[in-house]
C-alpha cells in the first residue's frame, strides 16, 4: 500500500467547503489564463488567481501575506502588467503559428509529465508530523511573528533585498528611458517654417473650423473668403476618424445656385 | 479535507504555469505566467509553514514576493524597449541571431 504520508492532518469543514469551491475556480482561472487569446483577459484573470491564493492565505493563519498579496499582486503588479499592455498595444494579438514545430504538444506531454511527477512526490513525500498549526507561533500576532523572524534571523536578507529593490528601480528607469533624438520644435521653429515655406497662404496661421454665422463647429471645415471649402481646417484626428460633416451645404456656390 | 491539499493545488497551478511560459508567444503573457508560478510557490511555503507551525515560511513567501516585484519591473521595462525597438511584443520577433 502506498504510504501517503503528507496526509499530515484534516481540517475544519468550513476551510474544506471554502477550497473545494474556490480551487476549482483557481484552477479554471489559471487555465484559462493560459488559453485566453487576448492578453488583458489573461491579466484579469492572473488577478483573479491571485485573489483566490490571498483568501487562502488568511485560511492558513497568514493574514499579513494574504492582505501583502492583494495589495502588492492584484494591487500593484496586475495594474503594471495592465498599464504596459495599454502601452503596448491591447490589440497585439497573439501569433497562433507555431516557429518551432511540434513544440505545442511536446510541451504539453513534458507539461503533464512534470504535473505528475510533483504529485505523485508530493503523494509520496514523508514528511511525518502532523500538521503543528500556527496558533502558538501567532499568538502574539501574526504581524508581530512575522517581523519578529524578519528583523532578527532574516535582518541580512532583508537588507540586501532592500538593495535589490532600488537597483531594480535604477534598472527600470535606464531600461524605459529614451534619449531625445532631434530637439522639440517650438514655437520660434513653427514660425520660421511658416514663412520660408513654399506658399506664405498658411503664414497666419491655419484657418480655424467652423462656417461662422451658420455653423461653428469643429467638425465642420471652414469656409475662406471666396466661398471654397478649407481642408486644412479640420483637425487631423477629426478626419482619421471620419467624424467630418460636408460643408457642401454652406458653400456661396451652393446658395446661389438655389436662388437661380 | 487535508492540508495537503493546498500542496496538490500549489503544484496544480505550477505546471498551469509552466505551460503557459512555453506555449504562449506573447511576452507579456510569458510574464503573467511566471508569476502565477511564483504564486503557486508561494502557496506552497504557506501551507508548509502552517504544517510545521513556523513563521519562516511565510517570510519566505514574503521575500518571494519582494523579487517578483524586482522581476516584474525590470522585465516590463526590458519588453517596453524590445517593443520600442522592434514594434512588437512577440517573442518569436525577437529573432536577430538566427538569421
Amino acid at each position: 500500500m502506498i504510504n501517503f504520508a503528507l496526509e499530515v492532518g484534516p481540517t475544519a469543514t468550513p476551510e474544506a467547503v471554502m477550497f473545494w469551491i474556490l480551487a476549482p475556480i483557481a484552477v479554471a482561472a489559471a487555465a484559462g489564463m493560459i488559453f485566453a487569446k487576448k492578453a488583458v483577459h489573461s491579466a484579469l484573470l492572473l488577478a483573479w488567481v491571485m485573489i483566490t491564493l490571498a483568501i487562502f492565505y488568511i485560511a492558513q493563519d497568514a493574514l499579513f501575506l494574504g492582505i501583502v498579496q492583494i495589495v502588492v499582486y492584484t494591487g500593484a503588479v496586475m495594474m503594471l502588467f495592465l498599464f504596459i499592455l495599454m502601452l503596448v498595444g491591447v490589440d497585439s494579438s497573439d501569433s497562433l503559428v507555431e516557429n518551432i514545430r511540434g513544440l505545442r504538444p511536446a510541451s504539453i506531454v513534458a507539461a503533464v509529465g512534470l504535473g505528475g511527477l510533483l504529485v505523485s512526490l508530493i503523494g509520496r513525500a514523508t514528511l511525518g508530523t502532523d500538521v503543528v498549526g500556527l496558533s502558538a507561533a501567532n499568538s502574539g500576532g501574526n504581524v508581530q511573528g512575522i517581523a519578529e523572524e524578519l528583523f532578527t534571523k532574516y535582518v541580512w536578507a532583508f537588507e540586501v533585498v532592500s538593495a535589490l529593490l532600488i537597483t531594480a528601480a535604477l534598472g527600470a528607469m535606464v531600461l524605459a528611458h529614451s534619449s531625445v533624438i532631434k530637439s522639440r520644435t517650438a514655437q520660434r521653429d513653427q514660425s520660421i517654417a511658416r514663412f520660408r515655406g513654399a506658399s506664405l497662404a498658411n503664414a497666419a496661421g491655419l484657418p480655424s473650423s467652423g462656417v461662422f454665422s451658420r455653423h461653428n463647429a469643429v467638425d465642420v471645415p471652414a469656409l475662406l473668403p471666396d466661398g471654397t471649402p478649407a481642408p486644412t481646417s479640420i483637425s487631423k484626428t477629426l478626419e482619421a476618424r471620419g467624424d467630418m460633416l460636408s460643408s457642401k451645404p454652406f458653400e456661396l456656390e451652393e446658395k446661389e445656385a438655389e436662388e437661380d | 479535507m487535508d492540508v495537503s491539499n493546498y500542496v496538490y493545488l500549489s503544484a496544480l497551478l505550477f505546471t498551469i504555469g509552466a505551460i503557459g511560459v512555453v506555449v504562449r508567444r506573447n511576452a507579456i503573457v510569458i510574464f503573467m505566467c511566471v508569476e502565477l508560478m511564483l504564486n503557486a510557490a508561494n502557496l506552497a511555503f504557506v501551507t508548509f509553514s502552517r504544517i510545521h507551525g513556523n513563521l519562516s515560511g511565510q517570510v519566505a513567501s514574503f521575500f518571494t514576493m519582494v523579487v517578483a516585484a524586482c522581476e516584474v519591473v525590470v522585465g516590463l521595462a526590458i519588453i517596453v524597449a524590445i517593443y520600442r525597438s522592434r514594434r512588437s511584443a512577440s517573442v518569436d520577433d525577437a529573432s536577430l541571431l538566427k538569421r
